[in-house]
């Protein structure tokens, strides 16, 4: 999609400022700016044909098969007939052309679909609602609640108050919150008037296009007055209108110059490791070939002048060929005979098997997600294998590690636990789907979302004991959340953090609902009774305190304060009489933070009236006081918070997705690196990552960089190095050997600094010698920049999976990119390579099917070499025998099909069925990944090996036959040393013996693979004879020459004791090396095969599915917010007098001031619809035939 | 060696959601379909490389292959075959007169005499094929130059004969027949044997001329043009092959052997695979159960010295031969089937040995993880 807008970029390359006038198409018109329509797809009906055949000969190897066709016209030195290679090519170019013409056709859909919207547009004074593509510069347009920006436009008035809007940016940049716009008053006042609207002129002079999504710099000229205009007042195409009755806005930039589509960037092209490989090895086989050839043309020279002079009297030459025309006419026979070595059906075979492997990610049911009834979808068919070679795997956290919902799992209520179920001998029990949840039905407020397990607590609220009633009123009380009552009854809570929301939400289901709150007091309903608490204090929370505190009078008039908080913090501020409920509820907290739970610690305290009256008099003075306010702040709220008396304690989950610590053990088992890179902050990464078993307590050392300047970052880098490794030399990044487990955090702040060019070496030698690390606060731009880093100096396999439109850019720098799909946002999903619906499905796609694509690829490259060289060598050795001649070993037609049809489909067959071990087995050894991403199955050498191990067989498959037919007559002493017979011998050895060595690189026989291996050698001998009968031969005497030849010598004993033993002597080696490595030095493969034989039918046991339990130091859930709390904007009451929102994120907003987007660079890719159906159009390219591109690489 | 890894069910991991199995005018699951195929469950045997397998196959095959071997060889020994070398390339050779005054235009044949004597008997029908050597009836060139419509009877092609054939394609404007430089290249030396009987008479030895082709090429591959008897007429209009005496009508008396169809010429016509090669010339019919067909004593062959093969160093030679069921001597298949048996038994042994030290290290306990 982003040709069209750098073609348009380059038409007009010399746009360096935009002028345009409102309402005045006829002021536009002669700027030639691009009006709204797009254009993702490339052909029409028309050129399609010859625009796609040029394309598909710009690829080397389609260009490489018409230039042996052409070789092959010419008659001195055609030495295969032309259908060799024209059936072959017309089968490719026109599979190939067949697929791009579905995907252009689904990019004119999509691109119809879009172009075709409605919109209102102010033409002639009148709303009319035109087609979006019809959309120009300079156009008003009305935009609607929920609409889709049309095109950037430039905000002129709206439907809310002070001529705000409302918008979603979540296709631009992933963040979901809603964001403020506002319109220059000037422009604002114009309402909804349309008559106004058009009458409206205003110039507007700015920026050429771009693809800055955060800025933006203009001016508009209204009524002679300037007025400035910013990224504040600009709607971006991609955003969707919230909140907002209605807008005007002014086109600024249409269809391929709007931002979006600007940022729709280069989806860049991903080969594999494996395709990258091949591009090599077909390149030294050019070489090979030529080199053979040369061979080849140097002793047919050699022959001409030596023997073929000399025998003119039979053969005589061509007029005036000499011996170097002719050995310069042979070296062009050769090329075309030879050219087996790089067949066109192994580009073809490649696609399919890729294909095929594909298709068993979409069918795999257990990577089907029941609850979102999302399967698994393999969006890009080329990538399969390189799925088995993952070294490094990048994760987001929100959304893919973890669900983002917090939930109220456990607490301890002075000194008694809650939350586990015990059944009735007093074992704890696993709370399963099965347990019965508490029956919240006594409570008519409750959530009914709200899941808890333990009776014991509703018991205990129900019996009125007066410390869990505290409890729960102080989780009433003690927050900032802010309730919504759409309907009576219907509540609704905003919280800044979903820990709160989830602590509010608890208090609720449990009797103490939290209803209502103004800038001085909150409403809770307890127990079913209505009661307002007086709301004295917010003492806020921030970084520093870990704590926060409000100070209430309830109806009675009991003033008291509340306090939740990092469980040491709130420790310190203790009464001493809390000694002993200290003790017990730290064990519990112990125990809670061992399941992975987040604990605040709760506390409350007595004040009396008078005392508080002072201190209230003092904070209002420090309030207004200009110097060093917070400190003094923070002075007085420390001295009020002393003395508390210990209520017990919370335990939230930050729940992760199911399956997460296991998925991540398996792959640390399969030595893959997992590296978190979150947007969130480092407490909340931490913790995550030691309750999904990334960080783990026996570590050796967890290090944080949280450095502020190069210098301290560096010098953390080099402590963290020097202790994992005393000294080392840092140029070369090999994977070291490190003693003992590490892990590394790095925070967002410091992360700048690493991948500066400088460090970007010390970094990732720190980090890749760690077990695990988090980064924190990380940006999208900073997530692919860590991706790429690792890409470039680890030459190793990257997957980055995650779910957010802030993950797109590091999906589409790594080399495999894994979108989470079934939620809401589809960015991250259409950018992907792969998509399921969870986290654990990962190891399934690795551990499986990744595992079983690099297998079966290998094995397929490996087993095509080998059959095509042995094919192809034994032209080379027949050619010493023949004069050096061109002549070919087999009949022509046995060259035609022995690819296409002899063995297209067992080796086929094998790539798609052959696993080694099944999937049950995989995952109990996940060491058996470990081949892949040290390349072992298919590397050069494995490759070299192929060659000497063809070059072996073609001897054999030469001589054996060459010995036993030499001087050779038949039964009946009729000839059968002839061309013709000879030709039939070696190949029905050839296809022996390549089906023998197929059996033998099989090792999972299906009833499908036996049929095909069967099937293709009877296939041969029914092809055979009937090529080789009278009535063929009759009917086109000159193309079936070879007829008798099969009646005539395969009822030879001699021949058929020839095939014997060619087979056999081929095949002797390869079993003896086989057998004496397995008895060696026995790979894990082997191992674990063996292993599955010994247990035979038995299926492996069960992975221990136990939970993983901890004895770990607690961490503090305090994830409340990232910035300071905004208890002052609930006591201001600020926001609170704006009648909340339908969707009321604005919140959000008002509290957090960052109503600009964040920087999101190249990553800004999605599409321009954010609808799913466009998903093909990024990856179209990526689907077509893919080893053409690969091929096409610009070394050739 | 083969674990059967079949699991015909399998537990899917997932309750099915409710939404899975709602009744109509439910929106279908996306749940992939639960088959063998799809689940990649496919029933299969898994044979794997092991002691077990390995090691009596070995023995096996070396114990299948030497008797095979030994029988070959005393097969292929008990041929019995003579040979003689006629080229005449040296001064001291009875043809070397013939091969050294050989010109093409010669009307007079030059024919030269080979007295051999054969120490054995020859037992049941001997074969007589003439061998050649350093001949390319393999290259490229050579072998596509020929019509095989036109061998085959087409009339069309009779007149107007493939490119290939070329430079043998036309002799001035009328077209060559047969065309092409194979058979141009038609050997035409003519060979008798004589039996010299212990008073010195010299009998003729009947050497029977039909029965040296392939069925096959006889009756489906070569047939003469035109339906009627007479090849003058069906042929008219052709020109003899640059090379020949004779036109291919008048190759024979006989009308069976005579045209496109003469055995000689279908035999020749079959090139061979390789630069040395022979071909059947005639076949000696055992008389009767009591006597040999050759008896062993002196003979003579008489040879009509027409095929040059010394401008490219070839060799001619005359190879009298009886067969067995395999065909003609080669001691070549007995001796690899006894070397490759050998073999196989000698690796099994090694193997065994080597099974049998580090069969423990074997052990799949050592898995790490």
């Amino acid at each position: 999609m982003s040709f069209f807008g750098v073609e348009r970029v380059r038409k007009k390359e010399r746009e360096l400022e935009r002028k345009l006038r409102a309402n005045d198409r006829e002021f536009n018109l002669p700027f030639k700016y691009a009006t709204n329509g797009i254009k993702t797809s490339k052909y029409n009906p028309f050129t399609f044909l010859p625009l796609n055949l040029f394309e598909q000969f710009q690829r080397i190897a389609n260009a490489y098969f018409l230039f042996l066709l052409v070789l092959q016209v010419i008659p001195q030195i055609s030495s295969l007939s032309w259908f060799t290679t024209v059936v072959p090519l017309v089968l490719v170019l026109t599979v190939t052309a067949a697929k791009d013409a579905t995907d252009d056709l689904n990019r004119h859909r999509s691109d119809n679909q879009v172009n075709n919207r409605k919109v209102d547009v102010l033409i002639d004074r009148k709303l009319r609602s035109e087609k979006w593509m019809d959309v120009q510069v300079g156009d008003i347009i009305k935009l609607e609640n929920n609409q889709f920006v049309t095109a950037d436009l430039l905000l002129l008035s709206s439907s809310e108050p002070l001529n705000l809007v409302y918008i979603e940016t979540a296709e631009l940049d992933g963040e979901t919150n809603l964001k403020v716009r506002q319109a220059l008053t000037v422009t604002g006042d114009l309402g909804e008037d349309v008559e106004k609207l058009a009458d409206f002129n205003g110039e507007v002079r700015c920026e050429p296009p771009n693809n800055r999504l955060d800025r933006f710099t203009g001016t508009l000229t209204h009524a002679g007055q300037k007025y400035p205009l910013d990224n504040e007042k600009i709607l971006l195409r991609g955003c969707t209108l919230r909140n907002t009755g209605w807008c005007f806005g002014l086109v600024l930039f249409g269809g391929p110059e709007t931002k979006l589509m600007q940022n729709c960037g280069k989806s860049t092209f991903k080969r594999t490791s494996i395709d990258r490989l091949m591009n090599v090895l077909v390149l030294c086989i050019f070489g090979f070939l030529a080199f053979m050839c040369v061979i080849l043309a140097i002793g047919n020279c050699l022959w001409e002048l030596k023997a073929g002079s000399q025998f003119t009297v039979f053969l005589p030459r061509q007029d005036g060929n000499s011996a170097g025309f002719s050995a310069f006419l042979t070296f062009w026979s050769y090329v075309i005979i030879l050219n087996t070595v790089v067949p066109i059906s192994l580009y073809v075979s490649v696609e399919i098997i890729r294909l095929g492997n594909s298709f068993y990610i979409d069918w795999d049911r257990k990577m089907y997600h029941p609850r979102n009834d999302t399967p698994a979808e393999a969006r890009t068919t080329t990538l399969n294998e390189e799925l088995g070679q993952i070294k490094y795997v990048f994760s987001d956290k929100t959304g893919t590690l973890t669900q983002n919902i917090m939930t109220f799992n456990k607490c301890s209520i002075n000194g008694k636990s809650y939350g586990d179920v015990f059944d009735y001998a007093g074992q704890r029990l696993d709370i399963t789907e099965h347990t019965d949840p508490v029956d919240f039905s006594f409570n008519p407020l409750a959530d009914p979302r709200f899941v808890f397990h333990d009776h014991a607590l509703v018991e205990a609220v129900k019996l009125e004991n007066p410390e869990v009633h505290a409890f729960f009123r102080l989780l009433a009380l003690c927050h900032t959340v802010m309730a919504e009552e759409k309907k009576e009854g219907e509540l609704s809570y905003q919280a800044q953090s979903p820990d709160e929301g989830a602590l509010v939400t608890a208090a609720r289901n449990f009797g103490f609902v939290f209803r209502s709150r103004t800038p001085d007091s909150v409403s809770i309903v307890e127990m079913g009774e209505q009661r307002r608490y007086e709301l004295l204090a917010i003492l806020d929370f921030n970084n520093v305190r870990k704590r926060m505190s409000v100070i209430v009078r309830s109806p009675e008039g009991k003033l008291r304060l509340y306090c939740k908080g990092a469980d040491t913090i709130v420790y310190e501020r203790l009464h001493q009489s809390c000694g002993k409920l200290m003790d017990v509820t730290t064990e519990h907290m112990n125990e809670f933070a061992g399941e992975g739970l987040r604990t605040l610690a709760l506390a409350y305290r007595d004040l009396d009236q008078e005392y508080f009256s002072q201190w209230k008099q003092r904070h209002h003075e420090v309030s207004t006081s200009l110097d060093d306010r917070d400190g003094r702040l923070d002075e007085l709220y420390e001295e009020i918070e002393t003395d508390l008396q210990l209520l017990g304690a919370t335990a939230i989950e930050d729940k992760l997705q199911d399956g997460v610590p296991q998925t991540i053990e398996q792959l640390a088992k399969a030595d893959i690196k997992v590296w978190v890179l979150t947007g969130d902050k480092q407490e909340t990464a931490e913790n995550i990552g030691y309750s999904c078993n990334l960080l783990r307590e026996e570590m050796n050392e967890v290090f944080v960089l949280s450095g502020n300047s190069p210098e301290d970052v560096r010098r953390e880098l080099r402590n963290a190095l020097s202790s994992m490794k005393p000294a080392g030399d840092s140029t070369v990044l090999p994977d070291e050997a490190v003693n003992g487990e590490y892990g590394l955090v790095v925070n967002g702040h410091s992360l700048g600094y690493p991948l500066e060019r400088s460090m970007e070496l010390d970094f990732l030698r720190t980090a890749c010698m760690c077990k695990a690390v988090i980064c924190c606060r990380v940006t999208p731009l900073q997530k692919a920049q860590v991706v790429e880093l690792v890409e470039e100096y680890k030459q190793a396999v990257t997957l980055a999976i995650g779910d957010g439109a802030n993950d797109v850019s590091m999906i589409k720098a790594a080399h495999i990119g894994v979108g989470i799909s079934g939620q809401e946002g589809m960015q991250a999903v259409l950018s992907s390579d792969y998509s399921f619906a969870q986290f654990r499905f990962l190891q399934r796609l690795l551990l499986v099917h990744g595992r079983w694509s690099y297998l079966r690829m290998c094995k397929f490259l490996r087993y095509f070499f080998y059959k095509n060289f042995t094919f192809t060598f034994v032209h080379f050795w027949y050619a010493f025998f023949c004069g050096f001649s061109a002549q070919t070993v087999y009949d022509e037609w046995f060259i035609t099909l022995y690819n296409l049809v002899y063995t297209a489909l067992p080796v086929l067959g094998m790539s798609l069925f052959d696993q080694d071990v099944n999937d049950k087995w995989s995952f109990q050894h996940p060491e058996l990944y470990l081949p892949g991403q040290l390349n072992l199955y298919f590397s050069k050498k494995a490759f070299f090996k192929c060659a000497l191990h063809s070059c072996y067989s073609s001897l054999v498959l030469f001589f054996i036959p060459y010995a036993a037919m030499h001087d050779t007559v038949r039964a009946d002493g009729k000839d059968v040393a002839d061309y013709q017979s000879f030709a039939l011998l070696t190949q029905t050895c050839l296809l022996f013996t390549v089906t023998i060595q197929l059996g033998l690189e099989m090792s999972y026989w299906t009833a499908v693979n036996t049929l095909f291996v069967v099937g293709s050698l009877v296939m041969y001998f029914a092809v055979t004879f009937t090529m080789y009968s009278n009535g063929m031969f009759l009917a086109l005497p000159s193309a079936f020459p070879f007829v008798g030849t099969a009646r005539n010598s395969l009822n030879q004993p001699n021949i058929w004791l020839t095939i014997l033993l060619t087979s056999i002597l081929c095949v002797l080696p390869v079993v003896t090396c086989r057998f004496l490595f397995i008895q060696l030095c026995p790979t894990i493969n082997d191992k674990v095969m063996l292993k599955v034989r010994q247990a035979k039918t038995k299926d492996p046991p069960l992975p221990r599915r136990a939970r993983i339990r901890r004895t770990s130091s607690r961490r503090s859930g305090y994830a409340f917010s990232h910035a300071q709390g905004y208890g002052d904007l609930v006591t201001s009451g600020r926001f609170l007098r704006r009648p909340a929102p339908s969707r009321s994120s604005g919140l959000a907003h008002a509290g957090r001031s960052t109503t600009s987007f964040s920087p999101m660079g190249r990553s800004a890719g999605y599409s321009p619809t954010g609808r799913p159906q466009n998903a093909k159009v990024q990856d179209v390219e990526v689907t077509s035939l893919q080893m053409y591109r690969s091929v096409r690489d610009p070394a050739l | 060696m083969m674990a059967s890894s079949y699991n015909a069910k399998e537990e899917d991991g997932h309750h099915p959601g409710a939404s899975n199995n709602g009744g109509p005018g439910v929106v279908k699951s996306k749940k992939p379909d639960n088959t063998a195929f799809k689940q990649q469950r496919l029933p299969a045997w898994q044979p794997i490389l092991t002691a077990g397998t390995v090691l009596p196959a070995f023995f096996v095959i070396g114990l299948i292959f030497i008797p095979i071997g030994i029988g070959l060889y005393v097969t292929s020994n008990n041929i019995k075959e003579y040979e003689i070398d006629y080229t005449g390339a040296d001064p001291g050779d009875e043809c070397y007169n013939c091969s050294q005054n050989f010109t093409w235009n010669s009307t007079t044949p030059c024919v030269c005499s080979v007295p051999f004597t054969l120490t054995q008997p020859f037992e049941s029908n001997v074969f007589m094929y003439y061998g050649l050597s350093n001949f390319y009836q393999n290259h490229r060139r050579y072998v596509k130059s020929r019509d095989d419509s036109q061998l085959n009877g087409d009339s069309s092609a009779l007149m107007n004969p493939s490119k290939e054939c070329e430079p043998y394609r036309t002799s001035g404007a009328q077209p060559i027949a047969p065309c092409g430089a194979i058979a141009n290249s038609l050997f035409n030396d003519t060979l008798e044997l004589y039996y010299i009987d212990s008073n010195g008479t010299s009998n003729a030895v009947p050497l029977v001329k039909k029965g040296i082709a392939w069925w096959t090429d006889k009756h489906v591959k070569f047939r003469n043009p035109g339906g009627n008897d007479n090849l003058t007429i069906a042929f008219q209009g052709t020109s003899k092959p640059v090379n020949w005496r004779k036109p291919v009508f008048e190759m024979d008396t006989d009308p069976e052997n005579n045209g496109f169809i003469n055995e000689d010429f279908i035999v020749w016509m079959r090139t061979a695979a390789l630069p040395t090669f022979r071909k059947l010339y005639r076949i000696i019919q055992k008389k009767s159960s009591s006597t040999p067909t050759l008896a062993s004593g002196n003979y003579v062959l008489n040879i009509t010295y027409n095929y040059p093969v010394r401008s490219f160093d070839g060799r001619k030679r005359m190879i009298l031969s009886t067969i067995s069921w395999m065909g003609g001597k080669n001691p070549f298949l007995g001796i690899a089937y006894i070397t490759v048996g050998s073999i196989c038994f000698f690796l099994g042994v090694v193997l065994l040995i080597i099974h049998h030290k580090y069969d423990t290290r074997n052990n799949s306990a050592d898995i790490p993880g």
